[in-house]
């Protein structure tokens, strides 16, 4: 038997097409399961460190115990940008997890809420939720997020021994910071007065994202100036250059540990805890770490805001909880269950849960769950910066922009490769990109 | 499927005289060409679909979710990325670095390993091994040998009371750390081709130079060294195009850093994806394909000149 050309292309597009047929049709069979009353299966997505892991599979047996007729599958994925971009990647393709576990505020405004999240303002727990919070979950005026763990400030950790030995109070502002430092340094050359810890890339912000509650304070407007792009609000610009500037100046004054270009997070906070360090510009969150490690130092490390160089301004930077969202391509059946998990989290057991597992870093923000009594006294010194109203939220909660690069840039920075005015206009430009991304109006 | 049968069957007839033209010509395949079909599918979906729409999409921002037509913006915005001419600059090092040395080490490696060496068989292994180990695996047990503090390579050294540099985390000199890694993985293959080179060299000629009384320099130098320039073009060749686009080792082992000190093209592209400028990696890709293209043609151009004059 002979076949033409012709006859053999199309007897060959035809079986690739029965091929592609069968497959289409095996996917379609997959996806309708779950009747009411059998066994729903919902999938959660959380970050891949020891904190989160932990929490996710408390929180799934807690809920399994009370929804005896839903299971919940976890799935981790790494944090950071390789976690951003993962997230951007799986709700485009719509092959998000059923629940999943994200930053609030620009990192959330990134993913495009409004077609890939499920509105959950009608839920019960939206009644409990504190105000701030609900601005970072929300986009016009749909609340897609509820909160899970407890709010954090970032500002310096500092060993509280080392400061009582040495008589030091307090720093008001950045000269008296430096002035501590020195003297930590001259008094015992073995301990490092400020830590940096390059190693985990994104510990390198602290000294400008931590500093944006000082920049609030000398200009209310900065943060709707900067997502506007008017009125010079640029990190070339002071007051938002200081944070570059003292990113600088401490490596320049050889303040810092010499190992700062590989140190992890985890090696610092051990540093911090065992004496061999004095000071670190870090989220008071990485104070899990101690309280996994050395409990029994968790009350030796304090915290102070970064100060600013005039002490009128001096305050400290706050960052909301994460959150679980829904992803908008859950129905049915799951959707249900999904939405109960979620409440579940929010519930006194969900708090319970949080409380014996996530260490508390800082308020919660909702009024369904309360810190546990014993809770580190670090955590007191956080309230008492927002009872005496010398607190206020990271730019990254009042505006959606945030340049990917920042950490990058102030690496090179903080490693001397570049000064302090071209990391600005670098992140500057990094800005730009990433409103122009957004689609901003003014870029 | 019988409605085409029917209609095509008397078409037939009418192909074969065509087909016997094209036998004429001398283009006869033992295989009937639809068996291109598998092979021209994939390649239209896996490359050629994708490969023209990235040129679309490079003058577009792009969230995946929707995208807007901005012209020429994403290629503007692409070159005033910071420390992009430090990534370029990084690029040709590495490029030029790594296949420099992989010619001169796999030479004198492919040279040892030809000869009546003790262990031939073993040694072969030996450096070929690396090749087939993953990328990032080598990228993070480098990473873990030379760690700066607790590395087994800068212990030895403070051992010794010799300098303790920091690798991968001094700014200067990330990058050759980065490149001397790359050598070490990527040596055993350009072994591999050089002794494939030399083996392929008729044992006359050696025979012949050693009668006229030539020492091992000269057989090497006039007899070994020009017959294995074909395998001295393939080495060049693959090693640059594939340092000028590499970027794995790199990502594992330093991610482009300190800072922006061992960025190059392709990391400096991944970044952005990762930060979601669709539009704007994609055109960087395309301008990094425009260089690659532009380094890599009069390199090979030459190369083969060469090869045709001997």
């Amino acid at each position: 038997m002979k076949f033409s050309p012709l006859r053999r292309a199309l007897v060959a597009t035809a079986s690739v097409a029965a091929v592609a047929l069968t497959l289409a049709g095996c996917s379609g069979f997959g996806s309708t399961g779950g009747n009411s009353g059998a066994k729903v299966t919902i999938t959660y997505l959380t970050g891949n460190d020891a904190a989160d892991t932990a929490q996710g599979k408390a929180l799934i047996a807690g809920f399994e115990k009370k929804y005896p007729n839903v299971h919940v599958k976890m799935d981790t994925q790494p944090t950071g940008t390789q976690g951003d971009n993962l997230m951007k990647t799986k709700l485009s393709t719509k092959t998000m997890d059923n629940v999943f576990h994200y930053n609030s505020g620009s990192l959330f405004q990134a993913l495009n809420p409004k077609t890939s999240m499920v509105d959950l303002s009608g839920e019960s727990w939206v009644s409990d939720l504190d105000k701030n919070f609900k601005q970072v979950v929300s986009v016009d005026g749909k609340i897609y997020g509820a909160p899970l763990g407890t709010g954090s400030a970032g500002g310096i950790l500092y060993n509280k021994k080392i400061y009582q030995q040495l008589g030091l109070s307090i720093p008001t502002t950045w000269d008296e910071f430096i002035a501590n430092s020195k003297k930590i340094q001259s008094s015992d050359p073995s301990v490092t007065p400020i830590l940096q810890s390059f190693g985990d890339t994104w510990t390198s912000q602290l000294l400008v994202l931590g500093d944006f509650a000082n920049i609030n304070k000398q200009d209310p407007n900065w943060a709707k100036n900067y997502t506007n792009n008017t009125g010079g609000a640029k990190y070339v610009n002071q007051p938002a250059f200081e944070g570059f500037q003292h990113t600088a100046e401490i490596v320049a004054d050889g303040l810092v540990n010499k190992d700062y270009a590989s140190m992890t997070n985890a090696q610092a906070m051990d540093a911090l805890a065992t004496g061999k360090a004095a000071q670190y510009p870090m989220l008071t969150s990485a104070m899990a770490t101690v309280q996994q490690d050395e409990p029994d130092k968790i009350n030796d490390i304090g915290v102070f805001p970064i100060p600013s160089p005039d002490a009128k301004y001096t305050s400290l930077t706050l960052w909301e909880p994460n959150a679980l969202y829904i992803a908008s391509t859950t129905t049915g059946d799951k959707l249900q269950a999904a939405k109960n998990f979620v409440a579940f989290a929010n519930s006194p057991q969900g708090c319970t849960i949080q409380n014996q597992t996530g260490a508390a870093a800082g308020p919660y923000a909702t009024s369904a769950c309360k810190l546990p009594s014993n809770a580190p006294d670090f955590i007191k010194d956080v309230q008492n910066y927002i009872k005496e109203d010398k607190a206020s939220p990271a730019l990254e909660f009042l505006s959606p922009i945030k340049g990917p690069n920042l950490e990058t840039i102030l690496i090179a920075v903080g490693s001397q490769s570049t000064t302090a005015t071209v990391g600005a206009q670098q992140y500057d430009q990094d800005v730009k990109a990433q409103a122009q991304q957004l689609g901003i109006k003014g870029w | 499927m019988t409605t085409a049968s029917v209609t095509i069957d008397p078409a037939a007839p009418t192909r074969t005289p065509r087909r016997s033209k094209s036998d004429r010509r001398g283009i006869r395949s033992p295989y009937p060409s639809w068996f291109y079909i598998p092979a021209g599918v994939l390649y239209l979906i896996f490359f050629a679909i994708p490969t023209f729409s990235s040129f679309y999409f490079a003058l577009t921002r792009w969230t995946l979710f929707s995208q807007t037509f901005i012209g020429f913006g994403n290629f503007v915005q692409f070159f005033q990325t910071p420390a992009l001419t430090q990534g370029f600059v990084n690029t040709f090092i590495y490029g030029f670095v790594t296949s420099a040395a992989k010619v001169v080490i796999g030479l004198a490696l492919a040279l040892l390993l030809t000869g009546a060496t003790f262990g031939r068989g073993y040694l072969r292994a030996v450096v070929f091994f690396p090749v087939l180990v993953s990328t990032v695996g080598v990228g993070l047990t480098f990473k873990a040998l030379l760690n700066p503090f607790h590395g087994v390579v800068n212990q030895v050294l403070g051992f010794f009371h010799l300098p303790q540099p920091g690798w991968y985390t001094d700014p200067h000199l990330a990058l050759l750390t980065v490149a001397g890694v790359d050598i070490w993985k990527g040596v055993g293959i350009a072994t591999l081709i050089f002794m494939a080179g030399i083996v392929a060299i008729p044992s006359e000629y050696f025979e012949a130079a050693r009668v006229d009384g030539a020492g091992s320099w000269n057989v090497f130098r006039n007899i070994t060294l020009p017959l294995a320039r074909p395998a001295m073009a393939t080495v060049i060749i693959l090693s640059l195009i594939g340092r000028l686009r590499s970027f794995d080792l790199i990502w594992a082992m330093t991610n482009g850093g300190p800072g922006f000190s061992s960025d190059v093209i392709a990391s400096v592209i991944y970044k952005q994806y990762q930060a979601g400028f669709f539009g704007l990696s994609t055109a960087g890709n395309v301008i990094l394909f425009l260089v690659v293209t532009a380094i890599m043609l009069p390199v090979q151009w030459f190369l083969n000149r060469r090869e045709a004059e001997l």
